[in-house]
């Protein structure tokens, strides 16, 4: 079922090759023998029942799990060649090159302007006016600079939850990174807003490559170049996201897209 | 129309919940009754005594008329200061190495248990514990000794508040910080702390409410002076210790004085108490 991929990637450059990856909460083992590309300025979904291990892989990439003892994961994941799973990798660095927004708004409690300053000034000095410059361009990509432009100032926990999602993308498009990942970011969300979303993701992908994960099939579908089925902890298919919808490769696949199963 | 219901069985729900209530009525009223009293009495008392001389007199000699608690009313006030200066940068930083960096490390372990035990620990053994290593070593007894000792109280009170407020801090909060990048102190600081500040603050305000009582500790420490003093390395007036001495006195001056001390503590720990609804109340609403 890997043919397809290969052939995929002859054209494609690769942000994210991971080989044989295995990962262990403990002694269970959450990822068994996980292979995939992820490509460059593509979006990639990952869909799958809960419990499969997709927001887990999607830990693995910017090794957030590391924080919680316990934890772990074998294998490799090549970061444009390098083993970000090296015991070497300085994580900070990493996951100032790999972004992640989570299911739910987090903006830190502080003002709007500060909560894009925050992670820029981790990295980088700017000047007052190269600041202003940059949180106007990340409110702008994540398309909320028109509603908070009046009131940088304002607490970012004032903003509607939907706003509050968009900020946190802006926070993460405003450190310049070159993977975005996504888990679930319109699960909490309203149609509207996740329409919004939707959209920022197809302008996001002409700059940064996008692994997203979602319970939303249709998401998957609407948004996504590739796309990922896992089932406990597998792989199960993995191929162009219009292929895999239309004639899934496996019976597995094709049930949970058709809603027979999950 | 109810024929399904027993109606003894609901005639006994009925009684029971009455003498529930009733006992529970009778308990609160008892609580309230004494507290009322013990308010009352005080201002009674107390307001009595409060009056211009009480904040610019210090404190009268045996015999003498008049007097006021200027010397000690400066004390307190130093004495707390220095003790919420000394306790608020070492409570806050324990109370984050116990939540951000220890966690469930066996060090952390321990520490929690020993300040547990330093919160229930009576505080005329700290007095004591300060008297013996330190106005027994320098031979005198002095404002920075009394500091000290409260702040031991304080101490504990601030590391477990500031841990417990930073625990409420979503998980997923800190997630999003160190997902772009930021280095653990920095998440620590700016974000957790940031996000649990009212909190913190708080608890900060009633450790210095709970010192700001304190009689054993500083009777062993700053003991008292009757005139009045800047000099923290010499013994200090303070309004404990000051109703204390004066309050079980022959002199009516003294015991008119030691009620207004009484008043002024109180009244000092209750805007302490409402200052800290305030801050959480606005909190809540951000």
């Amino acid at each position: 079922m890997m043919e397809a991929t290969n052939s995929q990637s002859a054209e494609l450059k690769n942000a994210l090759e991971i080989k044989d990856l295995q990962f262990f909460y403990g002694s269970f083992q959450g990822l068994k023998n996980i292979n995939l590309n992820i490509a460059e300025k593509h979006v990639t979904a990952f869909i799958g029942p809960s419990g499969c291990g997709k927001s887990t892989l999607l830990r693995t990439l910017n090794r957030m799990y590391d924080l919680y003892p316990g934890q772990r994961a074998e294998g490799e994941i090549n970061f444009y060649g390098q083993n970000i799973l090296d015991s070497k990798q300085d994580l900070n660095l990493l996951r100032s090159r790999i972004g992640m927004i989570f299911q739910k708004p987090t903006p830190f409690p502080m003002s709007i302007y500060d909560n894009i300053a925050f992670g820029v000034k981790l990295y980088e000095t700017l000047s007052r006016a190269e600041m202003d410059e940059r949180v106007e361009w990340s409110l702008t990509k994540a398309a909320l600079w028109g509603e908070v432009k009046d009131k940088l100032n304002q607490s970012g926990l004032s903003l509607s939850g939907g706003q509050q999602q968009r900020l946190c993308i802006a926070r993460g498009v405003s450190v310049k990174p070159s993977i975005l990942l996504l888990d679930e970011p319109t699960s909490a969300l309203d149609p509207i807003s996740t329409a919004k979303v939707e959209e920022l993701v197809h302008e996001l992908k002409k700059d940064y490559t996008i692994a997203i994960v979602t319970h939303n099939m249709q998401q998957a579908a609407r948004v996504s170049d590739f796309t990922a089925y896992m089932y406990l902890g597998e792989m199960m298919e993995f191929g162009k996201t219009d292929e895999l919808f239309l004639k899934p490769k496996r019976k597995e696949t094709e049930d949970y897209i058709t809603g027979r199963f999950g | 129309m109810m024929n399904n219901i027993n109606q003894a069985l609901y005639a006994k729900r009925k009684r029971s919940n009455f003498i529930g209530l009733t006992l529970s009525m009778i308990s609160m009223g008892l609580g309230m009754i004494f507290l009322l009293w013990i308010l009352s009495i005080l201002f009674y008392k107390g307001f009595s005594a409060i009056d211009l001389d009480m904040f610019i007199k210090s404190t009268p000699a045996p015999g003498t008329d008049g007097g006021g608690l200027a010397n000690a009313i400066l004390g307190s006030l130093m004495i707390v200061t220095a003790c919420t200066l000394i306790s608020t940068p070492i409570g806050v930083m324990a109370g984050i190495y116990l939540s951000e960096y220890g966690a469930n490390s066996k060090i952390a372990a321990i520490t929690r248990f020993v300040n547990d035990i330093m919160l229930s620990a009576p505080s005329i053994v700290i007095g004591l514990f300060i008297y013996a290593v330190i106005v027994a070593q320098v031979k005198h007894f002095s404002g920075w000794a009394g500091t000290i000792a409260l702040a031991l109280i304080a101490i504990p009170v601030v590391v477990r508040t500031t841990e417990n407020m930073l625990q409420l801090v979503p998980i997923q909060l800190r997630e999003a910080a160190y997902a772009l990048g930021a280095p653990r102190w920095k998440v620590a600081f700016s974000v957790t702390l940031t996000a649990a500040k009212a909190g913190v603050i708080t608890g900060i305000l009633l450790a210095l409410a709970r010192v700001s009582g304190e009689t054993a500790p500083l009777l062993f420490t700053a003991l008292n002076n009757q005139f009045f003093s800047t000099n923290m390395n010499a013994p200090m007036a303070n309004l404990p210790v000051v109703i204390f001495q004066f309050a079980m006195s022959p002199y009516d001056n003294w015991v008119d004085l030691a009620w207004g001390a009484a008043l002024l503590i109180t009244l000092f720990v209750l805007g302490l108490n409402i200052l800290t609804r305030v801050i959480f109340r606005e909190k809540v609403q951000a």
